[in-house]
């Protein structure tokens, strides 16, 4: 009876482990397969079509709104992990208060709400006298990237022995080559991970972007979300399928990459 | 010491970009359009319209919260009950959405709501009556659910896999039921992991114009509605800013919360 119950109770969890499953997933698979669609109608499958595909590829917009988010991405990505890193030996390094105030800056643009940080930035780059566009997007993505990169390396810079920086330094190494040598190496696992995921979130952000953009440039989540207020075109789905994959592939490897060791903290 | 100097480059910057713009906000939120120093602005929020809106996010971001931890925290049990360990995949398949981009999540719920979308399409497919399910508020909520979910599933799992199974087997042996251990164990073991759960689920749903702008139409107006329009279409950012401030008082009180509850950053989503 009691083997039953548990068996009973087994399966009850599984089934709502898969309910779960198919709220979050199905919406996202829905959206790939109407990508596919070969008609324009979403209620309507005219048969398997790369057409959308093919028009997406063809749009100049679409292209140039796509150079101008991996441009933004890479260069926030690889700025925020230069300022980051640096940033993170520093704070390191510091006494208790100090540190807490640093991490507590770096805390203001992950718990603040999206809408106000895009907000205070596009006032910011007006009552600096910056005109809103390319310039101010990638402004935008390194300041909320450098507290995501702070956050992969501290774990990392806390596992790191002192003593072996601080002996590299007595058998006459600069601080410079043994920081090359010594610090670098234990913590790059950090400083990879923390580059992908700045990466991703440039790549992912809409909310900042649309405040600190201005007339005249797209990324592509702007360029999605202008297009569908007028009106859904299917080669958005085509776009969006291929933003979701390689978003995926991104966390997935982030995640589970090889070099990466499970910390428990 | 010189490693401190290598903090420069990001105190400048952070100095720059997000202390300064947050100071912005309060000047223009509490000046006018000549610079006279005027609370209007922020009194605006008690004019009927801005009122309702900000009732209306209220409102329903609290109902996405009820049901964000009603859902997430059996999962989450379940998840930790597996003993799979953190950083596996089946609980990874679980958090990932978060990571997504969100106005594609939205997208695709607009696309299966719709008028002409999937779902009336296998309604009339079946023979049943389409239902109008887009422009609603429920739309809104399914929404802020969907796209919020796994930042309430995260938090609470993290804290759940520190409790210790022998606290859990010593209240069974002692004679507690399953609902007396969930609710004098488990649930005050959790706190940490409950409140980052339900600031990360609220602040986002109640400050999106997102979810509300596709799922909502044009009809309901939620507070981040009323903001984003002041500055991309009404420009007027004085009374933008003014609403902001009165949001960021919401803010400041979840982040007092996490700060008060959550002091180990147990829950923290990161």
């Amino acid at each position: 009876m009691k083997i039953l119950k548990k068996r009973i109770q087994y399966i009850a969890e599984n089934f709502y482990l898969v309910l779960i499953l198919i709220f979050l997933y199905a919406p996202i698979a829905t959206l790939m397969v109407l990508s596919f669609n070969g008609s324009r109608s979403r209620n309507q499958w005219g048969g398997f079509s790369l057409q959308w595909y093919a028009e997406m590829f063809d749009s100049a917009s679409i292209m140039a709104a796509l150079q101008n988010t991996l441009v933004i991405a890479l260069v926030s990505a690889l700025v925020a992990t230069v300022i980051g890193t640096a940033a993170s030996i520093a704070i390191n390094s510091m006494r208790q208060l100090p540190k807490t105030i640093m991490m507590g800056i770096t805390n203001i643009p992950m718990l603040n709400a999206d809408i106000v940080t895009g907000i205070s930035l596009m006032l910011a780059f007006i009552a600096f006298g910056i005109s809103l566009g390319f310039k101010t997007i990638l402004i935008a993505h390194i300041t909320f990237n450098i507290p995501y990169v702070i956050l992969s390396v501290m774990p990392k810079l806390k596992q790191t022995n002192q003593s072996a920086y601080e002996a590299a330094m007595d058998l006459g190494a600069t601080p410079a080559y043994a920081f090359y040598k010594v610090v670098l190496p234990d913590i790059m696992p950090g400083v990879l991970s923390g580059f992908l995921l700045a990466f991703t979130m440039s790549l992912d952000d809409f909310i900042i972007t649309h405040f600190t953009k201005g007339a005249g440039i797209n990324t592509l989540s702007t360029l999605i979300y202008s297009e569908v207020r007028r009106g859904i075109k299917p080669s958005m789905y085509a776009l969006s399928t291929i933003i979701f994959v390689v978003v995926l592939t991104l966390l997935i490897i982030t995640n589970f990459a090889p070099n990466r060791k499970k910390e428990e903290h | 010491m010189r490693r401190k100097l290598l903090a420069g480059p990001y105190l400048i910057w952070m100095i720059g970009f997000i202390i300064i713009p947050l100071v912005l906000i309060a000047v223009y939120g509490l000046t006018d359009k000549n610079g006279a120093v005027t609370l209007a602005n922020v009194i605006a929020i008690s004019t009927p319209e801005h009122a309702k809106a900000l009732w209306l996010s209220l409102e329903l971001s609290f109902v996405s919260t009820v049901i964000c931890l009603l859902l997430a925290y059996p999962l989450a049990m379940i998840l930790r009950k597996r003993n799979i360990g953190r950083g596996s995949f089946i609980v990874f398949i679980f958090i990932l959405p978060m990571w997504m981009n969100f106005l594609l999540r939205t997208l695709a719920w607009q696309s299966l709501l719709e008028k002409n979308g999937v779902i009336n399409g296998i309604l009339t497919f079946l023979h049943l009556p389409p239902q109008s399910l887009i422009n609603t508020a429920g739309a809104i909520v399914l929404g802020m659910v969907y796209n919020f979910l796994p930042f309430m599933v995260l938090p609470i799992y993290n804290v759940l896999c520190k409790i210790d199974d022998n606290i859990i087997n010593a209240a069974r042996d002692l004679g507690a039921s399953f609902w007396q251990t969930l609710l004098f164990i488990w649930i005050p073991l959790s706190v940490p992991g409950i409140i980052s759960g339900i600031t990360m689920v609220f602040v986002p749903a109640l400050t999106t114009f997102v979810i509300s702008n596709l799922l909502g139409g044009s009809k309901i107006l939620l507070i981040g509605n009323v903001i984003e329009q002041e500055f991309t279409r009404g420009s007027n950012w004085h009374l933008g800013s003014g609403l902001s401030l009165v949001l960021m008082v919401f803010i400041l009180i979840s982040m007092a919360l996490i700060a008060k509850y959550d002091k180990n950053g147990e829950g923290t989503t990161f």
